[in-house]
């Protein structure tokens, strides 16, 4: 896929005038203010508090705006042991939080079920969700966590905003 | 009270009861009739004003099947007993004590989820670990570790887990750390 150049700026052009497409705007505005929803299920959870914080701080990447209503965010960070019980809540949020959402798998019980091998776990929250970026870790260190944030807005740079949008209205008349 | 003058005490109140003595702790096997009436003299008489725990066993293939144990704790006397009851797989239910112990509601209720033992009276007897309607005992010996699948639309599902030849346990041995550390060793 090839990488949509952010901007063009011509300084031969006057003025405050900048060249771009609409895509690159739409997912440059969208990578730097990801909201979160807090997923926080287990141990985990402390981790992203951790990174929520001043020595981590991830309001550097334009994630600090922890929404605990699904309504208001864009990224699920689903942090922790994700039980069979909790897994229906957890799908419910989800489909709660507008178009257009990620989420981020955050842990191995996220992931895979970890080391729970167990009658009660949900092994990996991606038998639920559409998980966009896996973060390896018992749990992720912080910055593990930024890591996969910057991933995940890597992968918002190569979307196509508009295009998707379309393809979406028209699944929905269809 | 010591322990020693403890079990003198409860031999009075309950002569006829068989009693275990392990490492200065006292347990009592009561059967299921006097468990209620052996809970309030032990509480009203006795002075434990404190219920631990209420924890089950699954003694698989033997009759009766399961048994409940009690840990009660005397906080002025600093002194502990156990007592313990067998429950029957044919008429699984047991008298509630959370008359007595406030604290006994959600244990009971654990035991019910985890052993499917039932509670007569009790005020809230619902599933307490897993969800309403899950159709299993996990606790039971019979049930297998991975899980089975369920499906509850709307509610839950479950799903059998991977155990990639586990479950990963250690065994104890004399050989060495190397034998001893935890490995994939499925079930005989």
């Amino acid at each position: 896929m090839a990488t949509i150049a952010p901007a063009a700026y011509d300084s031969k052009v006057e003025g405050n005038i900048i060249f771009s497409q609409l895509d690159a705007c739409i997912n440059w505005m969208r990578k730097n203010s990801l909201w979160p929803m807090p997923m926080g299920l287990a141990c985990c959870a402390i981790e992203l508090m951790a990174a929520g914080a001043s020595r981590f701080d991830i309001a550097r990447f334009g994630a600090e705006v922890m929404r605990f209503s699904p309504r208001q965010s864009d990224v699920m960070i689903v942090a922790g042991t994700v039980t069979y019980k909790m897994a229906l809540a957890v799908k419910r949020i989800y489909d709660q939080m507008p178009e257009p959402k990620w989420v981020i798998a955050m842990g191995a019980c996220a992931s895979s079920g970890g080391m729970y091998r167990s009658y009660a776990v949900l092994q990996g929250i991606d038998h639920l969700l559409p998980v966009d970026v896996y973060v390896s870790g018992c749990p992720p260190r912080p910055e593990a966590l930024l890591e996969g944030l910057m991933k995940l807005q890597h992968k918002i740079m190569h979307e196509h905003a508009i295009e998707d949008q379309k393809r979406a209205q028209f699944e929905g008349v269809s | 009270m010591t322990t020693a003058q403890l079990a003198e005490k409860i031999k009075e109140r309950f002569p006829n009861l068989s009693q275990t003595e392990f490492r200065d702790e006292i347990s009592v096997q009561v059967p299921l009739e006097q468990i209620e009436s052996a809970c309030q003299i032990c509480r009203d008489e006795l002075g434990f004003n404190f219920l631990v725990d209420i924890s089950s066993v699954d003694h698989f293939g033997e009759e009766p099947r399961f048994e409940i144990v009690y840990e009660l704790y005397s906080l002025e006397q600093n002194i502990h007993l156990r007592l313990k009851t067998k429950v029957s797989e044919d008429h699984l239910e047991a008298p509630t004590i959370s008359r007595l112990w406030e604290g006994a509601n959600w244990h009971e209720r654990e035991i019910f989820d985890m052993m499917g033992i039932r509670f007569a009276n009790h005020p809230d007897l619902r599933r307490i670990l897993m969800w309403d309607g899950y159709p299993y005992f996990p606790l039971r010996k019979d049930f297998p570790l991975e899980g089975k699948p369920s499906d509850m639309p709307d509610v839950a599902f479950s799903d059998v887990a991977p155990l990639a030849g586990g479950p990963f346990v250690s065994a104890p041995t004399d050989t060495g750390t190397k034998d001893r550390e935890p490995r994939a060793r499925p079930p005989e």
